[in-house]
């Protein structure tokens, strides 16, 4: 890597970074507005409880308080519950199943942190004080928490209309032909696996500020959203029924969303709705058992899975059954999640003929459950990867062996799936190839007898992964069940002085946009990258967005920026050509200066711009005066980023514990824009997946739906000496269908890691006859794991 | 995260500590570096009316060796007893242990006193000061006295210190010269209470163990002192097979409770293996003087 520019390849220093390091971002709870008052939220103590009355009369009375709203004060003033963005439909044919999702429990409490009331006060301590003073006469009820055992007869039902918890069964897939590969199987490798729940815990926690202007009737919504747009389409089509254009939602610095801060959430809204009733804003941030309690959860699946090879160690069939656990309501993408965005990444990096995959999703009494980094395709990955992995074993096949036997050739694509997908580009081997060698795999032997010596038990796992990213073309989401498009929208303005601002619909909350971004215009439009401002998160400046998840910022919200950079480039080479007197077909446009070709007469960029704002010499009769130009850019498939993770870990048989000594991510994201924040957004990925893999996991207590990892000392996020230092490259191949042949990097890393760091681990753990493990691998879990091998063994 | 409405009072001196205490009975608690406090009190776990912060006490802190003895003021914060040049020297197994508590930023705010004061049966210094020896000094409205470490737990954030007391001093007597000591804690992750984990300080006489003592954090309601254990290796050479018994006696005394951390099978053997280690990690460091 050369001296580092600030173009496309460039590792530009993140410009945004300045004002995050020096304490100057201005995050949601950075805003307070004249008069501002402060909300408290009662939550459900209770996983399920019927309400049969709220007493507000003492919270009323406290001091500093101005007002306590309940579900009833909502329900007659006629607002509805949280729509849900995503209609999957059931085996049967029918709809899912859409039970109410009200913004404040409506008789029924159904999650411990379930919003029960809301008090307003002067003060964040007198809200909190009077939050105490809420009586809730409650009624407790069973709860149920296990999805498996939420669809057995005779459980407590999460919502009365909902019989068996059952919210869909869907399926993909040819049965029929994945039946008859099973029937033809030289060899089955089958699996029970769960992909453990997560908290995303954001470092910002969730927070909102809501006021209402009565003069210009108009509401003002600040809130740590990775969709500012979305929220105020579906706070005013859906949930508020309010004007569009009466609504401005502004989500400021962001700290973290990690697919938790997608979904409007009872809390925003309930404030947007409560600043008109009491006539002042209203303030309310997460404190950190709240965002436990209530940020929607990740993961969740209990699967059975099986695999069948033919002699050669080929893949003939896969067959998954899943249960997915959507937690108490549907949260807005919930249903996507586990069916779209998961069976449909079955196929992997392999050329398996004939897949089937059914899935039913379940309500029980625990938080609702939403896309988290990776969303459903971690899910598939670790079903995958870990059946690959086991059938290596199974038939005496190397890792890299089997992966290669079955790793789509390069020459197949574009390769239509038997799950739906077509994926345009890649080169699973290159990628393979160059992980193998950045890890050293050759030395893998030498290190595992070297750690034996000690007294460690050393072993080595391998993830071939792919992903669906860049959502998505809105005609194949609509067919799908997306009640939205999946779009993006830019605006590049060229200021008269040539300076250049751009207003883009995706939300950076991390990913480093306001420098990537600027990249790329600075790149095409030949301006200096200190010359271009990123706008974002702003329902007045930006035109329209559908927001930033499934690492799609770039491969739709950087490809409308760029087809908006189009317009300005032939719009200002028709003004070049008036200007320098020629015709626009011998006018050549490069880095940022129009010539008239095979002459040295040119024109900068800038100097376009001044003359579109100062039109004295400018084809008047032809052109609008300005340079100001928007997209929409709504991509024509996924992009698929794919690649290969190896892990290396150490275990110490004694305590169980696992220390992760290697880790290597060869990653094919297409073209690069920025290789830092690239490298940035795979390490924290990976912490992410890893975390999941070794330390993650929320727990309910299964009677009484208490969540028992509600804090940090109890819920074990990884931390910077639980992960080596990662070795990380990329092998790519440009995605052939959008402008910048990009893919997306932001959740790669945690949807690659997890099955690499299990499968470490039983490698390591093979010669004590260790052949399964859960997530996480905790020392607690993995310990059993060898006690219990050594007593099968023993016996 | 807003604790609930309290009273603050910055005493200024043992004294003024001392009346605001008796003045205010239960309702009064100390704040010494408030890492186990106010966490409490921001979930509303804890509702004290009284404040009462002793963190301008300058006689409370410092490290100082008076005769055969060391005394630690109790808000001597663990930052300062890792930077202790005194105690690495001297009695080198309390920085050891402090180092393996919480992380960097708590360690600079918590205290030596806050954490073997608290009662909590997973705080690291309690089975390290019982290991040493030591004794608090306690003053009341009395007047002081000083109660051994050993019996001062008596269950969970139960100890012998009285409503309206508070520890001005910690004394250790001074650990032999060439002393063997290992504090082995196994956590889940930095800033973890300990799964389990074992202070062993020990003094050789050629092949011959003469004094042991390992005491047992995080495996029952308080700290825990293997006598049997410290019996088996005392007065003989530790072989292999004595550590081992050893390890057993530790671990039969154990009897922790079930939680996150693991099963109280599980948190016992791991109890025996720091125990094997502790008792090797001292071996080693004795035998290298």
């Amino acid at each position: 890597m050369g001296e580092p520019t600030t173009k496309i390849g460039g590792s530009t220093r993140r410009s945004e970074d300045k004002r995050f390091l020096t304490g100057q971002g201005r995050y949601t709870d950075d805003i307070n507005m004249a008069g501002q008052t402060y909300a408290c939220f009662v939550r459900s103590p209770h996983a399920h409880a019927r309400i049969n009355s709220i007493d507000t009369s003492m919270a009323r009375d406290a001091d500093g308080v101005l007002a306590v709203f309940t579900g009833e004060d909502l329900a007659n003033d006629g607002i509805g519950g949280l729509p849900c963005g995503w209609q999957i439909h059931d085996v049967s044919g029918e709809p899912m199943a859409e039970p109410p999702h009200p913004l404040l429990a409506q008789g029924k409490a159904r999650y411990v942190g379930d919003h029960v009331a809301v008090v307003i006060a002067e003060t964040k301590q007198q809200a909190r004080d009077a939050a105490e003073l809420v009586d809730v006469d409650y009624d407790m009820l069973d709860a149920v928490i296990s999805p498996a055992k939420a669809l057995e007869s005779g459980q407590p039902l999460v919502h009365d209309e909902v019989p068996d918890n059952r919210c869909y069964t869907w399926e993909l897939g040819d049965s029929g032909a994945a039946d008859e590969a099973f029937e033809r199987a030289h060899h089955v490798t089958s699996l029970d696996l769960v992909n453990n729940r997560l908290i995303p815990n954001a470092l910002e926690p969730r927070a909102a500020v809501a006021s209402y202007s009565p003069g210009e009737d108009h509401y003002t919504l600040y809130t740590t959203s990775q969709n500012p747009h979305l929220a105020r389409l579906l706070l005013s089509a859906f949930v508020l029924n309010l004007p569009e254009h009466k609504v401005r939602v502004v989500s400021p610095d962001v700290g973290g969303g990690f697919g938790s801060k997608i979904y409007p959430y009872a809390e925003e809204a309930t404030l947007t709705w409560a600043s008109k009733k009491i006539g002042r804003p209203i303030k309310w941030t997460a404190e950190r058992v709240e965002s436990f309690l209530s940020d929607a959860h990740g993961r969740d699946h209990v699967t059975r899975a099986e695999m069948a090879l033919d002699t050669d160690g080929r893949f003939i069939g896969m067959r998954v059954d899943t249960k997915a656990n959507l937690g108490a309501y549907l949260s807005t993408f919930a249903s996507a999640v586990p069916t779209i965005l998961y069976a449909t990444l079955l196929a992997g990096q392999y050329t398996t003929p004939a897949i089937h995959a059914r899935v039913t999703a379940v309500f029980t009494h625990t938080a609702p459950v939403d896309a988290y980094r990776g969303a459903g395709r971690p899910e598939a990955t670790y079903v995958v990867e870990r059946l690959v992995s086991q059938a290596a074993r199974d038939m005496g096949l190397s890792q890299a062996e089997i992966r290669r036997r079955n790793f789509i050739p390069t020459d197949a694509f574009p390769y239509q799936t038997p799950v739906a997908l077509n994926y345009d580009v890649g080169d699973y081997d290159a990628t393979l190839t160059r992980a193998e060698e950045l890890a050293d795999v050759a030395g893998f032997e030498g290190r595992r007898e070297e750690a034996q010596k000690r007294g460690k038990y050393r072993g080595i796992g391998y993830s071939t992964y792919i992903e669906a990213c860049g959502l998505a073309p809105s005609n194949i989401a609509g067919a799908l069940g997306a009640r939205a498009g999946l779009y993006e929208a830019g605006e590049v303005r060229l200021h008269p002085t040539g300076k250049v601002t751009v207003f883009t619909g995706s939300h950076s909350h991390g990913q480093g946009h306001e420098t990537t971004f600027a990249q790329i215009v600075s790149d095409r439009l030949g301006i200096p990258f200190d010359d271009v401002d990123v706008v974002h998160g702003d329902t007045d400046r930006s035109a329209f967005g559908m927001g930033t998840y499934g690492s799609r910022s770039l491969a739709v919200g950087g490809s409308a920026i760029v087809k908006a950079m189009d317009k300005i480039i032939d719009k200002s080479r028709r003004i070049a050509a008036h200007m320098l007197e020629a015709a626009e077909a011998d006018i050549e446009y490069d880095d940022g200066t129009f010539r008239v070709a095979g002459t040295d007469k040119s024109l900068s960029m800038a100097e376009v711009a001044f003359s579109a704002y100062v039109p004295h010499n400018y084809p008047l009769e032809q052109l609008e005066p300005g340079l100001d130009e928007s997209a929409f850019y709504d991509p024509t498939n996924f992009t698929y980023p794919a690649g290969s993770h190896i892990c290396e870990v150490e275990v110490d048989p004694d305590t169980g514990r696992v220390e992760i000594v290697n880790f290597t991510a060869v990653d094919d994201f297409g073209n690069v824009i920025n290789p830092m924040i690239v490298e940035g957004q795979v390490h924290g990925g990976l912490a992410q997946g890893i975390g999941q893999a070794l330390l993650e996991g929320a727990v309910y207590d299964a009677e009484s739906g208490q969540l028992i990892t509600g804090t940090y000392m109890d819920y074990t996020m990884p931390r910077a000496d639980d992960l080596p230092s990662f070795r990380v490259d990329t092998c790519n191949t440009p995605c052939t269908h959008n402008p910048l042949g990009v893919k997306g990097c932001g959740e790669a890393g945690a949807i690659g890691s997890p099955p690499a760091v299990i499968d470490a681990i039983i490698d390591a753990l093979r010669p004590l006859g260790v052949t399964d493990l859960e997530m996480p691998a905790t020392p607690l879990r993995v310990w059993q794991a060898i006690q219990d091998a050594q007593g099968r063994q023993v016996a | 995260m807003i604790p609930g409405r309290f009273e603050y009072h910055a005493a200024t001196d043992v004294d003024d500590a001392v009346r605001l205490l008796a003045e205010h009975g239960a309702d009064g608690k100390l704040l010494a570096g408030g890492h186990s406090l106010l966490p409490m009190m921001k979930l509303r776990f804890a509702e004290p009316a009284h404040i009462i912060d002793i963190n301008g006490i300058a006689d409370l802190r410092g490290i100082r060796e008076q005769g055969k003895a060391l005394v630690i003021g109790p808000m001597t914060t663990e930052s300062a007893i890792i930077d202790s040049e005194l105690l690495q020297r001297r009695c080198p197994v309390l920085p050891e242990a402090a180092q393996l508590i919480a992380d960097p930023q708590v360690r600079n705010r918590g205290t030596i006193g806050g954490d073997a004061l608290h009662g909590d049966p997973g705080n690291d210094h309690p089975a390290v000061l019982m290991a040493l020896d030591a004794e608090f000094v306690i003053r009341g409205r009395k007047g002081e006295r000083s109660e051994s470490v050993d019996g001062f737990y008596v269950g969970p954030y139960l100890t012998a210190l009285d409503d309206g007391e508070l520890v001005t001093a910690i004394r250790i007597p001074t650990p032999a010269e060439g002393h063997g000591y290992a504090y082995c804690k196994f956590k889940r992750k930095t800033g973890d209470y300990a799964t389990a984990a074992t202070c062993c300080l020990l003094e050789m006489e050629g092949d011959t163990c003469r004094r042991v003592r390992l005491t047992l954090t995080n495996v029952g309601p308080t700290p825990l002192r293997a006598t049997d254990a410290e019996a088996l290796l005392t007065g003989s050479e530790p072989t292999a097979e004595r550590i081992e018994q050893a390890a057993q006696a530790a671990m039969s005394i154990c009897n922790p409770a079930e939680d996150l951390r693991g099963s109280p099978e599980y948190k016992t053997h791991m109890a025996g293996e720091m125990t094997r280690r502790a008792i090797h990690k001292a071996l080693d460091r004795a035998r290298r003087g």
